[in-house]
């Protein structure tokens, strides 16, 4: 790596750089564009790459350089879940049922993400509507974790979380429902943030489960993570449900130390179920976090046990009727049938793969007449049951600190059963469930399990409601302080020679 | 009817609320167009869209609710109806579920004979319409046999207020009144066009018939697809008659879906119970729920219009107006509130009904200008009453005065005073021109008391022609024949 190599540059960095006119964004997307041209083979982050439209922004956003402007992310090459819409662009979901979907507007997040002056590289990869936690349920290709080509990059957003690690973007956007942003994060050795929900528009993201999905980036640093968090929180008249609360900008807090913080250890959560390797990176990020002058209190989330019942019930409930509009009329896949019912039926068995058929069916089964009140309706009643458990426990904390996902990357077709997928968002489905903002950060490199290279895992940490900046604040403390993620670099054909 | 049955009637209401724009977009809300011209990605369910909902929307229904004494929940919200339909964008309406915006409440109807009715409401809530399917291919417009169909969503998503009444309308007039009076409340509180014809109010019937005296309620139908007051009235009766005619012959009522059929004046099957979707509804997850602050709800309260039936007792009662008449006034609310205003002045209301309906419409049709909005004020036209209830002017003057007022010529009184048109009831003056009058017609005079007694008319008018229209008719009639047999 050299100072010259720009893909290897942070948002910061870029930002900085192009804003001081050291470097063009132009000159930042060419070497991004090449970056992708020579690893994206190996690594199949991306479902398209915009070559022209990213020249076309690269060049704009040079040109308002030159009148004056400065931009908060002046050049930074972006990598965008395709679960989010941008205009005349190609908008998958990774599914076959919208394989060659043109978006006819673009997401209120990614417009101020470009606004800022962040440079579109490409639509990435993900599990089929954002359903998944490997990538392994995308129709539309497969996403290798940079650092070990054997084994999946997590999901759902596996896409974007492998183009910031595989250094083919700066900042990857990824939507988190009950862990599509922190468990990838996890394993390709990234910060993933996903802010207090509603915090970020979801108008243009499209939707898996209303009610839990949040936008946030990938990134390889906090502070980029906070730069863009700063430029896409914030209220959007588009989105009913987006808060009308004034942001305050994160980037302004980030912070060297604890000093002051108390930070919850959840006694339900023992990491010695994860195995010896992990349990002992765990407890040695505990203490770094005591180092850093953090008080380490124990606190209780006795309903948490219940999140993974909990989100299996709301968000496929959600889901069959968020994906209901699939049905070949008006746009995406249609197949032909007799009648209109046949249409419909052909349509959908064809364009929909089998987890997200498995989400639909449990979904319309869970809010079907005379089954509504058993499982909906009491997942609702637990889904509040779990928000106060956590009420509680931040009575007594600043923040609490967990793993993010249950094990490392593992590799494809290691979790065949959906169950033992669905026990990969364990540790993060409770903060889903609650709407907190949450963040994986790394912390570690395992070999636990057989893995021929050390395999980054990552610490969880969670705030209250709007604690965002205290989030990122903590998390870049402890960052600095720790480096985990400088230790390794993705294991690429390119980087070989 | 057969006297042995007693029919059970409930009436839903769809219609759709005058707003700028849709329920949930900032697409405009306009009857008609060029197909999908007023469309966008919110409305048209694509993927990754959202609503935001009309507040003016939510104003109209609880302001609505507010004026039929309807309880407004403080705490109400969206949920989704789920089902497939080809011009339904998103699959799903949103809609409302168990915690509808207005709760209970009443339309008062008043029938033919001028009797007062009231129909409870069981509830008032909000969603978004559908958009328009045309069929081609089949001949008729209909699906069955149809080739192809086109879609048209200019109409999804337009507001589209629920109105539900309880079963407690018992006869197809009933029915009717009900609708009437719905309508023109709808329509005094501008929250609708209510244009069956445009399809901004849509209604469908549930029916049942029942032995008189039972308390049972009976199998009911719901009876759709009415597009005029008129086929209601027809498709509630066949339909009771249908009804009838089974149980007399033994058979059971099936609980189903009927269309009317227009042309052949029958009601037909749709669908039955058991094929009835199951609509899963949850709470809608993009939308908060919406909180009805009870200082809005007092704020609706304190500036209600007056409603039609209000109208209609304080017509029909304290003012004695035929039903007709005061209909015809409820019709038009303008005219109605120019009319109370005129009462107010003259404390007459049946000469200034006499007056508002009679001559001064007329002249307003005459001219193709609202009465409301023509020279002649409520206080001249009062002024004018007066003028005749006084006997200061006849009613001859009376219609001459009127025109020159729309012409605006202002105050009656003034143009009397100003032109000395005031009645003549001075019978000296009066005997002056009789005098003169049969003086000038001595053959006209024989010829009366030779007994063609028909002739009278004649010299009264001219008595009236020489006093100018102003002499009192009554007095110049006396005086003639007095003069005349003496």
């Amino acid at each position: 790596m050299t100072n010259d190599d720009w893909t290897e540059h942070g948002a910061a960095a870029i930002a900085a750089a192009v804003n001081g006119r050291e470097r063009s964004a132009a000159e930042v997307t060419r070497a991004t564009l090449a970056r992708v041209r020579s690893v994206d083979g190996e690594v199949g982050a991306y479902l398209s790459v915009l070559d022209d439209l990213a020249m076309v922004h690269a060049e704009q956003v040079d040109g308002r350089i030159a009148r004056g402007e400065r931009l908060p992310l002046a050049g930074v090459p972006l990598a965008i879940k395709d679960n989010m819409c941008l205009r005349g662009t190609r908008t998958t979901c990774a599914s076959k049922i919208l394989e060659e979907w043109v978006a006819p507007y673009t997401a209120t997040a990614v417009a101020r993400m470009l606004e800022a002056g962040a440079v579109p590289i490409g639509k990435t990869n993900c599990d089929e509507f954002a359903m998944g936690s490997s990538c392994e349920n995308s129709a539309l290709g497969i996403t290798r974790n940079p650092y070990d080509l054997q084994r999946v990059p997590g999901g759902s957003s596996g896409g974007s979380a492998a183009a910031v690690a595989a250094r083919e973007a700066a900042v990857g956007l990824g939507s988190d429902t009950g862990g599509s942003i922190r468990e990838p994060a996890a394993f390709c050795n990234l910060v993933g943030f996903k802010p207090t929900y509603g915090r970020i528009s979801r108008y243009g993201l499209i939707a898996f489960a209303s009610s839990l999905d949040q936008i946030g980036p990938l990134t390889r640093t906090v502070e980029d993570a906070a730069l863009a968090y700063d430029v896409m929180a914030g209220h959007d008249p588009c989105d009913a449900t987006s808060i009308q609360r004034d942001v305050e900008p994160a980037a302004f807090a980030l912070r060297d130390d604890l000093k002051g913080l108390r930070i919850g250890l959840v006694r339900e959560f023992d990491t010695q179920a994860l195995g010896a390797q992990s349990d002992e990176l765990y407890r040695a990020a505990y203490r770094d976090l005591e180092l850093l002058g953090a008080e380490l209190v124990e606190v209780s989330l006795p309903t948490a046990e219940y999140g993974l019942a909990t989100y299996y019930l709301i968000a496929p409930a959600e889901c069959s009727s968020n994906l209901a509009r699939f049905d070949g009329v008006r746009y995406g896949l249609r197949v032909p049938g007799e009648d209109i019912r046949a249409m419909y039926d052909n349509t959908r068995a064809a364009g929909f793969g089998p987890e997200v058929k498995r989400r639909i069916l449990i979904g319309t089964y869970a809010l079907s007449s005379g089954y509504y009140d058993a499982y909906y309706v009491r997942a609702q009643k637990a889904r509040t049951l779990i928000a106060r458990d956590f009420e509680r426990a931040f009575a007594q904390c600043d923040l609490i600190a967990c793993p993010a996902a249950s094990c490392p990357a593992f590799e494809f077709n290691a979790k065949s059963d959906p169950y033992s997928m669905y026990l990969m968002d364990y540790y993060t489905i409770p903060m889903s469930l609650a709407g907190l903002p949450a963040l994986s950060v790394p912390c570690g490199w395992t070999t636990q399990g057989g893995a021929t290279v050390p395999l980054p895992i990552g610490l969880q940490l969670c705030a209250p409601i709007f604690a965002e900046r205290l989030l990122l604040g903590a998390a870049h403390a402890y960052e600095r302080a720790t480096n985990h993620a400088l230790a390794r670099r993705p294991a690429l054909t390119a980087e070989r020679v | 009817m057969n006297s042995a049955y007693e029919a059970v009637i409930g009436i839903e209401c769809h219609v759709e609320l005058k707003t700028e724009t849709k329920m949930f977009c900032g697409c405009r809300n306009e009857f008609g167009g060029e197909p999908n011209t007023r469309v966008c990605p919110v409305c048209l369910g694509m993927p990754g869209a959202l609503p935001v909902p009309n507040a003016r929307a939510i104003e109209h229904i609880v302001r609505t609710g507010v004026a039929l004494g309807a309880t407004i929940p403080t705490f109400s919200k969206f949920d989704r109806k789920n089902y497939f339909y080809p011009d339904m964008p998103k699959d799903y309406q949103i809609s409302q579920y168990d915690m509808p915006l207005t709760v209970g409440g009443a339309v008062n109807y008043w029938l033919e004979d001028g009797t007062l009715q009231e129909c409870r409401l069981t509830r008032i809530h909000l969603e978004e319409d559908t958009g328009k399917s045309t069929h081609a291919g089949s001949g008729d417009g209909r699906i069955a046999g149809s080739s192809y169909s086109l879609l048209d969503f200019n109409r999804a998503g337009v507001p589209l207020m629920e109105c539900v009444s309880e079963p407690e309308l018992h006869t197809a007039g009933e029915a009717v009144a009900y609708l009437e009076s719905l309508r023109r409340t709808l329509l005094a509180l501008g929250v609708s066009d209510v244009k069956m014809e445009e399809g901004s109010l849509r209604c469908d019937a549930n029916v049942s018939v029942r032995p008189v005296g039972s308390s049972v309620l009976g199998t009911k139908t719901e009876i759709k697809n009415m597009n005029s007051f008129r086929s209601v009235e027809r498709a509630i009766e066949s339909e009771i008659a249908r009804q009838i005619a089974k149980l007399e012959a033994g058979e059971r009522i099936v609980q189903e879906t009927r269309g009317w059929d227009e042309h052949r004046g029958v009601t037909h099957s749709m669908r039955s119970k058991e094929e009835a979707h199951d609509y899963r509804y949850f709470p809608e997850p993009d939308l908060v729920p919406l909180d009805i602050s009870r200082e809005e709800v007092e704020v609706f309260a304190a500036a209600l219009p007056t409603l039609p039936w209000e109208r209609f007792e304080r017509y029909a009662r304290q003012y004695g107006l035929g039903r007709k008449q005061a209909t015809q006034l409820i019709d038009n609310p303008p005219l109605a509130q120019y009319f109370d205003e005129v009462v107010t002045r003259s404390k007459n209301p049946q000469q200034s009904s006499n007056f508002v309906l009679g001559e001064l419409s007329r002249l307003a049709n005459e001219r193709e200008v609202a009465v409301a909005d023509s020279g002649v004020s409520a206080a001249h036209l009062a002024e004018l009453i007066e003028l005749v209830e006084s006997k200061r002017i006849n009613s001859k003057i009376a219609k001459e005065l009127l025109g020159r007022m729309w012409e605006g010529e202002g105050s009656p009184a003034a143009i009397v005073e100003r032109e000395a048109l005031a009645q003549t009831s001075d019978p000296a003056a009066i005997e002056r021109f009789v005098d003169e009058v049969l003086a000038a017609n001595g053959p006209v005079v024989a010829d009366y008391r030779a007994g063609k007694t028909n002739v009278m008319g004649f010299l009264v008018g001219q008595v009236m022609k020489a006093s100018r229209g102003k002499a009192d008719p009554a007095l110049v009639n006396e005086l003639v024949k007095k003069k005349l047999s003496s």
